[in-house]
């Protein structure tokens, strides 16, 4: 018989407080506590966590690569988002 | 590690891709941009890496099997939980790379199933046995010492899941390494008795090692290619080399002897160089006739059957109590 596969989890840890929780990897596991057991023993063996995440991989809608342009480009073209975009006079100083 | 049958034909049916597509990657390779999961690449690329990554996972996992064999019998308490721990890593390690290698689309599953219907291959070095406490000391020296030569490289290959992988595994590699080398000091340190232990498991595990980095270039199908993507960077004998150059010191530190009379020191190179390799030592190896490749493999299936009641009573429970609280839920609306 075939094995059933095992669901897939996506791990994010915490590293330290104060940051975001960031993706390290993933593992296969039947339930969300175990996926967390499992992160532990995988991903944070040498002290790289104070918290972990775990979600179900399909649970992530991701934006497709052949998007990317029309998605990110148009940002590219606007330059008067960045603080630098605007001229102001030296004797006004730091702002 | 471990890349050593990458200089087999990759098999499936020949694919003929876009050339434009072609090009649009390899300027992407050649401007080092990393290759995501979902980007665009050729069939090629993607059976290469899959091969290349899977096999080095089993690697690992197979990997834990000649050290497992002394951690019952390690000589102390502190040499027994860093063996341990060293093991543990190795399992990680497999696991790294498995899920490196899921996203080009293959399952954890047929992986497996690669690996214990012999399929797939495995570095020839763990088909070699441990036959004295000595063993582990070289292969965290000599085996964990190739490997993080050849792994360094792989941490800026061209995939980007694979090179990802591939730094957490160096980080963890040097502990791997210096715990070998500090069980051949206690031991060249120790009675005549246990430098001549040390100085066999050396005789045993030294070639084995060189074999470690696969065929000579010349021999090398698919180095080329592989260069080009830029999985590899550099060649089978080319890391050998440096393994060699940064070995041979070490074993002299020992006050041990390499087992080559050919030996010796290259003066206007500053290279160490080797006798030759017996390559049909090698090829015998990783056809399947190793001392150890049924041993080996028999263990693997063991250890897969007999987790697989507990595999399934984990997806049932988890099945079952996903049903109770839906249950649960409807009954409170
Ligand atoms: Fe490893
Ligand atoms: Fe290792």
């Amino acid at each position: 018989m075939a094995e059933q596969p095992m669901p897939l989890w996506e791990v994010f840890v915490r590293a330290r407080t104060g940051l975001a929780h960031r993706h390290v990897g993933s593992v296969h596991a039947p339930d969300a506590e175990m996926a967390l057991q499992a992160a532990r023993d995988t991903y944070t063996r040498r002290g790289e966590a104070i918290s972990i995440w775990v979600v179900p991989s399909s649970a992530i809608t991701a934006s497709d690569p052949a998007d990317k342009d029309s998605l990110f480009e148009p940002t590219a073209s606007k330059i008067y988002r960045h603080p630098s975009f605007y001229e102001i006079p030296e004797e006004v100083g730091h702002m | 590690m471990y890349t050593q049958a990458l200089n087999e034909r990759i098999d499936g049916p020949r694919v003929v891709e876009d050339p434009e597509k072609l090009a649009a990657f390899q300027a992407r390779i050649d401007a080092e941009e990393k290759i995501e999961p979902n980007d665009w690449m050729p069939e090629a690329y993607r059976r290469t890496l899959v091969r290349q990554i899977s096999q080095h996972a089993h690697s690992e996992v197979v990997g834990m099997l000649p050290e497992g064999n002394w951690l019952t019998r390690a000589p102390t308490l502190k040499r027994k939980a860093a063996l341990l721990a060293k093991i543990q890593d190795e399992g990680g390690h497999g696991l790294y790379l498995y899920a490196a290698a899921e996203t080009l689309g293959v399952s954890r599953e047929e992986l497996y199933e690669q690996l214990l219907s012999g399929k797939a291959k495995y570095s020839s070095i763990f088909n070699y046995p441990t036959l004295t406490w000595a063993d582990i000391g070289c292969i965290g020296w000599l085996v964990d010492g190739a490997a993080i030569m050849n792994q360094i490289p792989l941490c800026r290959t061209s995939y980007g899941p694979y090179a990802r992988a591939m730094i957490r595994i160096c980080k963890e590699e040097s502990f791997h390494q210096r715990q070998g080398y500090e069980i051949m000091l206690a031991l060249c340190r120790g009675t005549p008795e246990q430098k001549a232990m040390a100085q066999d498991a050396l005789n045993r595990w030294w070639w084995p090692a060189l074999m470690m980095f696969g065929p000579p270039d010349s021999e090398s199908v698919h180095t080329e290619q592989s260069m080009r993507w830029k999985i590899k960077r550099f060649t089978n004998d080319e890391l050998r080399q440096k393994f060699v150059d940064a070995t041979v010191p070490q074993a002299h530190y020992l006050g041990l002897t390499i087992p080559d009379p050919e030996l010796r020191y290259d003066e206007a190179t500053g290279h160490w160089r080797y006798g030759p390799i017996d390559w049909d030592e090698f090829k015998r190896v990783i056809a399947g006739f190793g001392p150890c490749n049924r041993e080996r493999l028999a263990a693997r299936r063991k250890a897969h059957e007999e987790g697989r009641w507990v595999r399934e009573a984990a997806i049932a429970h988890a099945e079952k109590r996903r049903m109770r609280e839906r249950a649960q839920r409807l009954a409170a609306e």
